[in-house]
């Protein structure tokens, strides 16, 4: 262990954790409502979930390319990364809203349907509840994936654990890639751990 | 006035007819038996009961109003409804189960709390016992009275019955039959029940409607029904003698 590098292990960890919760809520506030509109308007289905499956088959580093040049969302530094890791982060939780929400058992959708229920008395007291086990599942696998993905941040300037890595690469300094690489695995292995914890608790039977 | 009647009613999917020219009335207190093979119709002819489907022709009218006419929301919670699979809701107590509709319809919790206890007394199960448990608790008879008590508890005018006691075993769904003659007697609700079995249509019809390919085949009391000519009847009939 080099004690020159425990300080920038702490700053660049914590940035690091920024640009991943930074994606996170972006790609949850919008996959979940998407997720949901999809279960409502069957004929936008394809779309949207090819269109989030082709997010997930492009190289990530092919991904920051291309959007470097695109105006507003592009450019040299964080917020073309959090781009990025939105895409990549898109389509686990797009998929399990939709798949969870779809998964409800269709004699109890019908039952509320015939008791009375508007749509959305269903989707809140309904299907999201019985849908919440396997919505978090997609957003514990899009945010452990999102903490691996993230340090490819560091190559347009985005910061976080990759400057670590990529700066070892390029010295052939062992201990700093591992300095890059070993915090992000805690990270995940965090992550993993306690949202898999959050997921079992809000079982709702 | 009928309280529930069909006028002239076909509906088809892709062209394909699912019932034909069908026209039944219900009064109110009666208890009216869709009797029919699967895929005679009967089903679809519930669902219009209660704005689920609409009729391609023809008009189905509650309190002489037809369903395209009602708000669904309002026209749905004059209807109890109860189906085969009971569709409670996994995540929530046997108390919340059966106060839905009394709580969608905003009745103070301690109005639905002594709704739901006397309900759970009335079939049988002792509401200490059970209000606080959840259906994964309960057994399949259990499960299918408090689907039953569900369907109660805004006091509804009409009760819709989907084969409701066709998964469970003799004993318990001649159990659920004998509960089911002894709540009409106390709360004297309209009830349309559909199903194959001609000794349930015998045991709690007051009129029998007999399906056959989306037709109304014949329509009787249990007693006509029993010398009913019609080669369909008769079919069903044979079910009867052994």
């Amino acid at each position: 262990m080099r004690p020159d590098l425990l300080g920038e292990i702490f700053s660049l960890t914590a940035d690091h954790l920024l640009l991943v919760l930074n994606a996170m809520v972006v790609a949850i506030a919008l996959g979940v409502p998407l997720g949901i509109f999809l279960t409502r308007r069957p004929k936008a289905r394809p779309w949207l979930l090819g269109f989030a499956n082709i997010m997930q088959t492009i190289p990530s580093l092919a991904l920051l390319g291309f959007l470097i040049p695109i105006p507003l969302i592009g450019g040299i530094g964080k917020r073309t990364a959090i781009v990025a890791l939105v895409l990549y982060a898109l389509l686990p939780i797009l998929r399990n809203t939709f798949v969870g929400i779809l998964g409800v058992e269709a004699a109890v959708c019908e039952s509320a349907v015939a008791m009375g229920m508007t749509d959305g008395q269903l989707l809140r007291q309904v299907q999201l509840p019985l849908a919440a086990r396997t919505i978090l599942a997609g957003i514990r696998v899009a945010t452990v994936t999102t903490i691996g993905t993230a340090t490819i941040a560091a190559i347009i300037g985005g910061g976080g654990l990759g400057v670590f890595i990529f700066r070892g690469v390029a010295s052939l300094d062992t201990v700093q890639i591992l300095a890059g690489a070993v915090p992000a695995a805690l990270i995940a292995l965090a992550a993993d751990g306690g949202l898999g914890w959050v997921e079992r608790k809000v079982s709702p039977v | 006035m009928a309280l529930v009647e069909f006028r002239g009613v076909s509906y088809e999917i892709a062209g394909k007819p699912i019932l034909s020219d069908v026209s039944i009335q219900v009064e109110a207190g009666e208890t009216l038996v869709l009797l029919g093979r699967s895929g005679s119709g009967k089903t679809t002819a519930l669902k219009m009961i209660n704005g689920m489907l609409f009729p391609t022709t023809g008009q189905v009218l509650v309190d002489g109003k037809p369903t395209t006419a009602w708000d669904p929301i309002r026209l749905r919670r004059r209807m109890g409804y109860v189906i085969q699979e009971v569709g409670l809701f996994p995540h929530f107590t046997v108390r919340d189960n059966i106060g839905l509709v009394p709580k969608l319809e905003g009745w103070s919790g301690v109005d639905i709390d002594r709704r739901v206890d006397l309900l759970l007394e009335r079939i049988g199960m002792p509401a200490a016992e059970f209000r606080s448990r959840y259906p994964r608790q309960l057994s399949g008879g259990q499960r299918q009275r408090v689907g039953v008590a569900r369907a109660l508890a805004a006091d509804p005018p009409v009760l819709l019955f989907d084969e409701p006691f066709g998964a469970l075993d003799p004993v318990t769904r001649l159990e659920l039959q004998q509960q089911f003659l002894s709540l009409q007697r106390d709360f004297q609700k309209t009830s349309i029940f559909v199903t194959h079995d001609v000794r349930e249509a015998m045991r709690l019809g007051t009129k029998i409607a007999l399906l056959a390919a989306g037709r109304l085949d014949f329509i009787a009391s249990p007693r006509e029904f029993r010398s009913a000519a019609s080669p369909e009847a008769r079919a069903f009939l044979a079910c009867l003698d052994n």
